[in-house]
């Protein structure tokens, strides 16, 4: 069997337990995001299972990828206790600000660094854009085939692939040759817990970080000035109602609610 | 990048053995508002083969041309001929605006088109504004939080973007509308496809789609177990409604999120009653249930934003409510 060279792409996203503390600042109308925490978006954990499953499978390597400031380490630093082999963050004020078109051309950018790289791995979605855009993307500067949503990989032989990928209500297993990019959902498997031994790797291994200077890059296609979308306003959205609180004991509260509805017609039989 | 080249809005309209998703003629009702106003024309694509009969079809919901690409090589969805053809038609024709339904093969076609082109794609959308000069802003709930983004894309044609199916509504059908057919050449061979599709498997669900329940129970995060979710499947068959849920609760393995999750990358849900159990409300979620006619959120947190977007807002714990909610609604005989 040949060995298989995986390069997971993966990004940092807030940890949804605390989205509730994201605020809209009234004076700069940006994004607050301080105290918190970023963890690896989970479809890439997805992405990065799958990567390992194989690899102990068939042999190779598995590398991440990701872009962000330097505190991305903290992540990549994760995806070493769970066993890749290698870490990369491309990490440089010019690749800040960057809608999905100009990361996933940095991304690609990186990867192209790498030496031969058969499978591009990543999630599906993440889970604060949850776009879904950066895989396709980063295999057309591949220049390379993708099938995104997918929940199932086969090996034919060493250079052909069955990849089974979601559709509505059902789904299609579609053949393609290597290299090409996959991005998972999270049905594609159960992501393994880090042992103690993955966390004692982790504080040995240490990302690299490349600047812009360290991968071949058109300056025009990266970070803000690179990005063809650009959002000039965020604002809250009103999806406010009357929100009349009903209180009392649980029974009293059950009765309220059943006379309310009953009242507005909204029950079933009505 | 020659912007005021690129006149007209385009949409593609999906479909699938040979039948149109309604994702299409979604669109194209709304784009043909914005084609109005901007005095623009509006135009459906349609990629597949032996699908010439489909032109009739999108001139009565509101096109004025229909690009039809018909050849062998487009038979089945793959991104690696679907992509293409679409970069050609894109390049010799020019669209200001090309709108795509976000369905699961859309969302695979898209980027791949928008990086093949160079220009920028907004996904999930679920609004668009265009000013006099065309240039659109695209409403897409962003950061799961409390937040809606207005994307722009000023200097790259065509402006892009993705609209999630069941959001805009399909217009009425108006045959006696008529349509101009262009029948775009298609070069791609099966030689320049690295892809091929082995297999097609789609099964009717056999549980009523939640987008036409009239009674919606949804839980979240806030449920904790699994264990726990089955006292709202039991609430929902008191009702005869279905259960729903949040993305972190199908992330948890609680519901299935193909079936279940309601919200902007799952589905938007039209009830008489909608009871949000153990839900905080992130927007993504409640952009989902907006248009439900009541919505009650069960919640101990009293300042979860789901309160804010309920009718009724019960502050408690659920595992107290929904038990008497249960019973009380047994009373009833409903």
């Amino acid at each position: 069997m040949k060995p298989i060279n995986f390069v997971v792409c993966v990004k940092p996203v807030p940890d949804s337990r605390y989205w509730d503390r994201l605020r809209l600042d009234p004076n700069t109308k940006l994004l607050r995001r301080e105290g918190i925490p970023i963890v690896i978006n989970p479809m890439d954990i997805n992405a990065i299972e799958e990567a390992l499953r194989i690899k102990e499978a068939r042999g190779g390597k598995v590398t991440v990828i990701s872009m962000g400031p330097a505190n991305t380490l903290e992540i990549l630093a994760w995806a070493y206790a769970f066993g890749v082999d290698d870490a990369v963050l491309l990490t440089d004020r010019a690749f800040a600000g960057a809608d999905t078109l100009a990361t996933a051309y940095a991304l690609a950018s990186g990867i192209k660094k790498l030496e031969e790289v058969d499978i591009v791995l990543l999630g599906n979605e993440s889970l604060d854009g949850s776009t879904g855009q950066v895989g396709p993307q980063v295999a057309e500067f591949l220049g390379v085939p993708h099938v995104t949503g997918v929940e199932k990989i086969d090996f034919v032989d060493d250079d052909t692939l069955h990849v089974r990928r979601k559709i509505e209500f059902g789904h299609m297993v579609i053949e393609t040759k290597l290299p090409v990019t996959l991005a998972v959902t999270g049905e594609i498997n159960e992501p393994r817990v880090p042992s103690v031994f993955g966390a004692l790797w982790a504080t040995e291994k240490e990302a690299k970080q490349w600047t812009v200077n360290d991968v071949k890059v058109d300056n025009e296609r990266i970070g803000q000035g690179g990005s063809p979308t650009y959002v000039p306003e965020v604002a809250n959205i009103e999806l406010q109602r009357r929100s009349e609180v009903l209180k009392g004991e649980p029974a009293e509260i059950a009765r309220q609610l059943v006379d309310k509805l009953s009242a507005e017609g909204v029950l079933p039989g009505a | 990048m020659q912007i005021d080249t690129y006149k007209g809005i385009w949409v593609y309209t999906e479909q699938r053995e040979g039948k149109l998703l309604d994702v299409g003629p979604e669109i194209l009702g709304e784009a043909r508002k914005i084609a109005d106003k901007l005095g623009s024309e509006l135009a459906a694509v349609v990629l597949g083969h032996n699908i010439a009969n489909l032109a009739d079809e999108l001139a009565a919901y509101g096109a004025d041309k229909v690009y039809v690409a018909d050849s062998p090589v487009l038979e089945v969805y793959r991104s690696d001929a679907y992509a293409p053809v679409l970069e050609a038609m894109v390049n010799e024709y020019k669209p200001e605006i090309f709108l795509v339904g976000g369905t699961s093969l859309g969302m695979d076609l898209a980027p791949r088109v928008a990086a093949k082109v160079n220009t920028g794609l907004s996904a999930h959308c679920v609004g668009l504004d265009v000013d006099e000069g065309g240039c659109m802003k695209a409403q897409t709930p962003a950061f799961g939080g409390s937040i809606m983004a207005s994307i722009t894309c000023a200097i790259h044609r065509p402006q892009m973007a993705t609209i999630p199916p069941g959001f805009m509504k399909k217009p009425e059908k108006d045959s006696s509308r008529e349509a101009e057919v262009v029948n775009v050449e298609v070069k791609l061979t099966e030689d320049d496809v690295r892809t091929r599709v082995v297999e097609v498997f789609r099964e009717e669900p056999k549980t009523k789609p939640l987008e036409t329940a009239e009674t919606i129970i949804a839980g979240g995060y806030g449920i904790g177990s699994k264990e726990n979710w089955a006292v709202l499947d039991e609430l929902a068959a008191t009702l005869g409604g279905s259960v729903g849920a949040t993305r972190p609760a199908c992330d948890e393995g609680w519901a299935v999120q193909e079936v279940q999750m309601i919200g902007q990358s799952g589905k938007t849900v039209h009830p008489n009653l909608y009871i949000g159990v153990g839900i905080s409300g992130v927007i993504h979620h409640l952009i989902g249930i907006q248009d439900s006619k009541v919505i009650v959120a069960i919640n101990r947190d009293a300042e979860a934003p789901i309160m804010k977007a309920a009718d009724y807002a019960i502050v408690a714990d659920y595992k107290e409510i929904v038990p008497a909610l249960i019973e009380e609604f047994k009373k009833l005989g409903v």
